[in-house]
């Protein structure tokens, strides 16, 4: 993986963001309301800033919390390696919109243009996937797949492991942050599709919480 | 997915571990390549910073030959550090080896730097390692108050700024505290490494001792009115640790009402500060700060006691062809953070091998992600980010977007649950994305 890695590296290092101008936040965004009242607002000529980055160079920024080359180590972290180009995309949009509710990754998103997140993730859609090492019970991960193939088959090919169905991987991806995920979908905190909403009903109602346990142990165990 | 786990880099560790091995044993007997390499870069320091340049400059271009000099065979992270102190995590949990970057090709020079001449490092144990790019990451030394210094902190009033021995000792000093005791803590002057961290640590001790030890109090003395996350540790210790209260565990005394710290007397255990005096059980006291020694004697600082740098490459703007990250550095508009030097590192090593290729360098990112834990039992974690880009005046890291986690009627405790998780998980990655490991 690593030769190919580097090769791929210099490719995505050829895909350079989008030079779209950007201007900072306001500085001090979050000063007290108090403050402003002091003095009557001095509209601030804002600094001019370099963009342009590469796809490389950004997808670097990206790796101390999703793990090098994206592949993550932190069992709450998602692997971002190898999914497809428009999920990463609508993933990074939907956080900087806040459709997706989140703790950090919205105040991350809202740093970049649409050039930014369209290189980063042309970045990380040619790195190669590396499921995480999880131990689980041989029967839940036997229930899961059957669940799976009754329930979420369709739009998560070939058990969640197939890039190109754009519902991102789940095949190997840490069932921590499946956990935090499903809560999300089920919270309506991160957008769901019609579609899948009539799935997860549907499994919920007859199977109950332990059937979704046993879909993320089944996803967990597919490394 | 059809190429999934063609090749899996845990697969790829453990083929050739025996190699890792025998370099890591080997890794002072390094020879220098005579002209094999398309160039050469000796990197100083094998912290957050330096650790991370050496592995992206030799990932850029694996044709670079890449040293890496750090005097210690094991770094132990300071992020974290504070949960070792209050035992949720064992000091094993902070190590680090460099077997992982030996294995990336990267050499390990386990020496001590006692020069950087223009075009060479010279080291304790004789060697001559010749560059054409250096890159220095010598994190920081203290400015200790009247009677603090090494050999105190070593044996009684500890800092534990940088991870290691003392870290162990300060927890072994707050197990052996008797319940009622008083623990005393000295924050430091800006700027200085890991700005949340004096106040992670003190709501990490307000927890441990709000377990084991309730009726015991700890005191803070800060030479500041306002420091890093201070909205969110404020509350957090008000919700957790009955701050404003009587029974608050946590009196902080701020610079308005004498917290500066003018002398620390081992003896006695006593601390004198601007107003009063105060007496501990357990003092902790976090010492005001510059760059580390290796900065110094390479004429790297200017008067402020930090090294000045060209913001896009991290070089010196005194010495060329040396350059300057992590917290030694003026990294204009970042923080002093571990994850900050790592994000220094990866522009610096895009500066550095664009320079032996003579190509263009091009254009920065910089990230910043800082995670503090104010309590564990709930779990209650917060964290800022930024986003950052160079402004086109080079006169500033500006702050494109990014801040605090929400607090007062925005709070979510769910999400403070989640940020403990993300905290942890995030160590996992920053740190084997530094070492290899």
């Amino acid at each position: 993986m690593q030769l190919k890695t580097f090769a791929i590296s210099a490719l995505a290092a050829t895909l350079v963001a989008g030079c779209a101008t950007q201007q900072p936040a306001e500085e001090k965004a979050a000063a007290p309301a108090k403050a402003a009242a002091k003095a009557p607002a001095k509209p601030k000529p804002k600094p001019k800033v370099i963009s342009g980055a590469s796809g490389t160079m950004l997808a670097s920024t990206c790796e101390g919390c999703h793990g090098t080359d994206g592949n993550s180590n932190g069992p709450a972290t998602p692997t971002i390696a190898g999914m497809s180009e428009d999920y990463l995309i609508e993933a990074m949009e939907e956080f900087r919109d806040g459709d997706t509710k989140s703790t950090i990754m919205g105040r991350i998103a809202k740093g970049y243009t649409d050039g930014e997140i369209e290189a980063m993730s042309a970045y990380y859609a040619e790195v190669s996937y590396v499921g995480a090492a999880q131990s689980s019970d041989a029967a839940t991960v036997a229930k899961g797949e059957k669940l799976h193939s009754k329930y979420c088959e369709k739009c998560h090919h070939d058990g969640g492991s197939d890039a190109s169905d754009d519902s991102g991987i789940l095949a190997g991806q840490w069932t921590p942050y499946l956990h935090y995920t499903l809560q999300d979908f089920a919270s309506g905190d991160r957008a769901i599709s019609r579609k899948m909403k009539k799935k997860m009903d549907q499994l919920v109602a007859a199977e109950g919480q332990a059937g979704l346990d046993a879909i993320i142990t089944y996803y967990g165990s597919q490394n | 997915m059809s190429n999934k786990k063609q090749f899996n880099r845990r697969d790829f560790l453990k083929v050739s571990g025996g190699t890792v091995g025998a370099a890591a044993a080997g890794f002072t007997f390094y020879t220098p390549s005579a002209s094999a390499a398309k160039g050469r870069v000796v990197v100083v320091g094998g912290g957050m910073g330096g650790a991370t340049a050496a592995r992206y400059i030799k990932k850029a271009d694996p044709a670079i030959d890449v040293t890496l000099v750090e005097a210690n065979a094991t770094y132990h992270t300071c992020f974290m550090s504070n949960f070792v102190i209050t035992g949720h995590r064992e000091l094993d949990y902070l190590a680090h080896g460099y077997a992982g970057l030996a294995a990336e090709g990267i050499n390990i020079v386990n020496d001590t730097v006692i020069g950087i001449d223009d075009n060479a490092v010279k080291t304790r144990g004789g060697q001559t390692l010749p560059f054409d790019r250096c890159v220095v990451s010598p994190g920081v030394s203290f400015k200790f108050a009247e009677g603090h210094n090494e050999d105190v902190a070593n044996t009684s009033i500890t800092h534990a700024w940088k991870a290691g021995k003392q870290t162990q000792l300060l927890r072994n000093q707050l197990e052996a505290m008797k319940d009622g005791g008083t623990v005393v803590i000295g924050a430091p002057r800006n700027p200085f490494r890991c700005p949340p961290g004096p106040y992670e640590r003190t709501s990490l001790i307000a927890g441990y001792l709000k377990k084991h030890k309730p009726k015991s109090k700890i005191i803070v003395l800060d030479p500041k009115d306002k420091f890093s996350k201070f909205g969110l540790f404020m509350e957090g210790w008000k919700t957790h640790y009955g701050y404003g209260t009587d029974d608050s565990l946590i009196t902080w005394v701020k610079a308005a009402e004498g917290g500066a710290i003018e002398e620390v007397d081992a003896a006695s255990m006593t601390v004198s500060a601007e107003i009063e005096e105060f007496q501990g059980d357990v003092i902790n006291i976090i010492p005001d700060q510059k760059a580390g020694a290796l900065a110094f004697s390479a004429g790297l600082v200017d008067d402020s006691g930090w090294a000045p740098v060209d913001l896009k490459s991290f070089e010196s703007t005194i010495r060329p062809n040396i350059h300057v990250i992590g917290d030694a550095s003026q990294a204009k508009g970042m923080p002093k953070s571990g994850y900050a030097a790592s994000s220094e590192a990866k522009v610096c090593a895009d500066a550095v091998v664009s320079a032996i290729n003579g190509t263009a360098q091009g254009v920065p990112a910089y990230v910043n992600t800082c995670y503090s834990v104010i309590s564990f039992e709930p779990k209650d974690g917060i964290s800022v980010a930024a986003i950052y880009k160079l402004r086109e005046d080079g006169s500033k890291i500006q702050k494109m977007s990014g801040g605090l986690t929400p607090s007062g009627d925005k709070r979510n405790a769910a999400n403070r649950a989640r940020e403990v998780d993300y905290a942890l998980s995030w160590y996992e990655n920053i740190s084997s994305n530094t070492f290899a490991d």
